[in-house]
């Protein structure tokens, strides 16, 4: 029962080229299991060409109270965002 | 098929029967099964388990709607895969009898599915060749539906077979109670031999042996024992059911047999 298999993340590459994109989660027993319940649950809809499982309790995260410490400090410098170049017409999608 | 052959088998209606028959029983098989494992839709042990027999199911009922219209076609009297599907009565359906057996509880139908993956995988890699192109592209994708199907329900047996006492028993008391069906899976009968000798099928003396080494091969994994070959009453193929299709004919006929011709 799902009560008894361990959580697992679900990373799906959408198209041969780009990444691989945090999609949701779901149980399994084990390795083999997820990437099937992974290719069932989440790729019924061409969503996808490659899969990665990881089990949510090895992800190591970042503490939601040590935000401000870790992020507040971005937010006065603008001057990191690339906006102040002029950008030839010639350029397109940049 | 070529005009060619076309042509040739207009000449010999018995011929045509047979291919029509033999189109039909893949269909059926395809359709029954597909039906059974919809049964399980919200009913499966867990939501990961709900969604791979709905994948299973759709996978089957796409090749049952293929084979369905291309049967339709040869036989050439205006039915399509809605009218084989739905019109037919139990003694017309031509599937194996493995096929229509109730679902039991998990294991039960994890047997039943990974007994007809390992044929099907035969099967459908047989027609590749086959001299009916038609039937060749129809098994060329199913056969890679069938791979996955095969790999999801072999997992399972295993998991279950070398899992507790109790799931080991129950599956290997549904392999007890399913072995005397697998006695149809490679009985050549007259379609089958025509078909075979028109090239349009494959020998199923030549797949039975390598079935069984992969039946083997999954039962050793999932420390099963193989139960004894018994008596054979049955032939699904030939219309002759368990009691078991007429009920699940009557819920998924009734809708279409009640308001005939309904759409949505």
């Amino acid at each position: 029962m799902s009560e008894d298999w361990p959580l697992y993340e679900v990373f799906i590459r959408s198209r041969s080229g780009l990444e691989h994109k945090h999609v949701g989660s779901l149980h399994a027993a084990d390795a083999r299991m997820a990437i099937e319940h992974a290719r069932d649950v989440y790729t019924r809809r061409q969503e996808g060409v490659s899969i990665w499982v990881l089990r949510s309790a090895d992800i190591i995260a970042s503490d939601p109270e040590e935000a401000d410490a870790l992020f507040e400090p971005a937010r006065d410098k603008v001057y990191r965002h690339p906006t102040f170049y002029a950008i030839p017409e010639e350029v397109k999608n940049l | 098929m070529s005009a060619r052959q076309q042509a040739a088998q207009e000449r010999d209606p018995v011929q045509q029967a047979a291919h029509v028959r033999y189109v039909l029983r893949l269909a059926d098989t395809s359709l029954v099964l597909g039906q059974r494992l919809g049964e399980w839709v919200g009913h499966a042990p867990a939501l990961e388990e709900d969604l791979g027999l709905a994948n299973l199911a759709l996978d089957l009922i796409g090749q049952a709607r293929l084979l369905l219209s291309y049967a339709g076609e040869l036989e050439g009297r205006g039915r399509d895969e809605d009218a084989l599907a739905f019109l037919r009565d139990a003694p017309e359906f031509a599937n194996l009898t493995l096929a229509e057996q109730p679902n039991g509880d998990f294991g039960h139908t994890i047997v039943r599915q990974w007994l007809i993956d390992a044929w099907q995988l035969e099967i459908y890699q047989g027609l590749l060749m086959s001299a009916d192109s038609r039937l060749g592209a129809i098994a060329a994708k199913a056969l890679k539906e069938t791979r996955y199907h095969h790999r999801f329900s072999s997992g399972w047996l295993i998991r279950l077979g070398d899992g507790t006492p109790e799931s080991h028993d129950r599956v290997q008391a549904a392999l007890g109670c399913l072995w005397r069906f697998t006695a149809e899976l490679f009985a050549a009968d007259d379609v089958d031999e025509r078909m075979q000798a028109a090239a349009i099928a494959p020998a199923l003396a030549e797949l039975a042996p390598r079935w069984s080494a992969r039946i083997d091969e999954d039962l050793a994994a999932a420390t099963l024992r193989r139960p004894a070959a018994q008596p054979y009453p049955w032939h699904g193929r030939r219309g002759v059911h368990t009691e078991h299709l007429g009920h699940m004919l009557a819920e998924m006929q009734h809708l279409q047999r009640s308001y005939p011709g309904v759409q949505w």
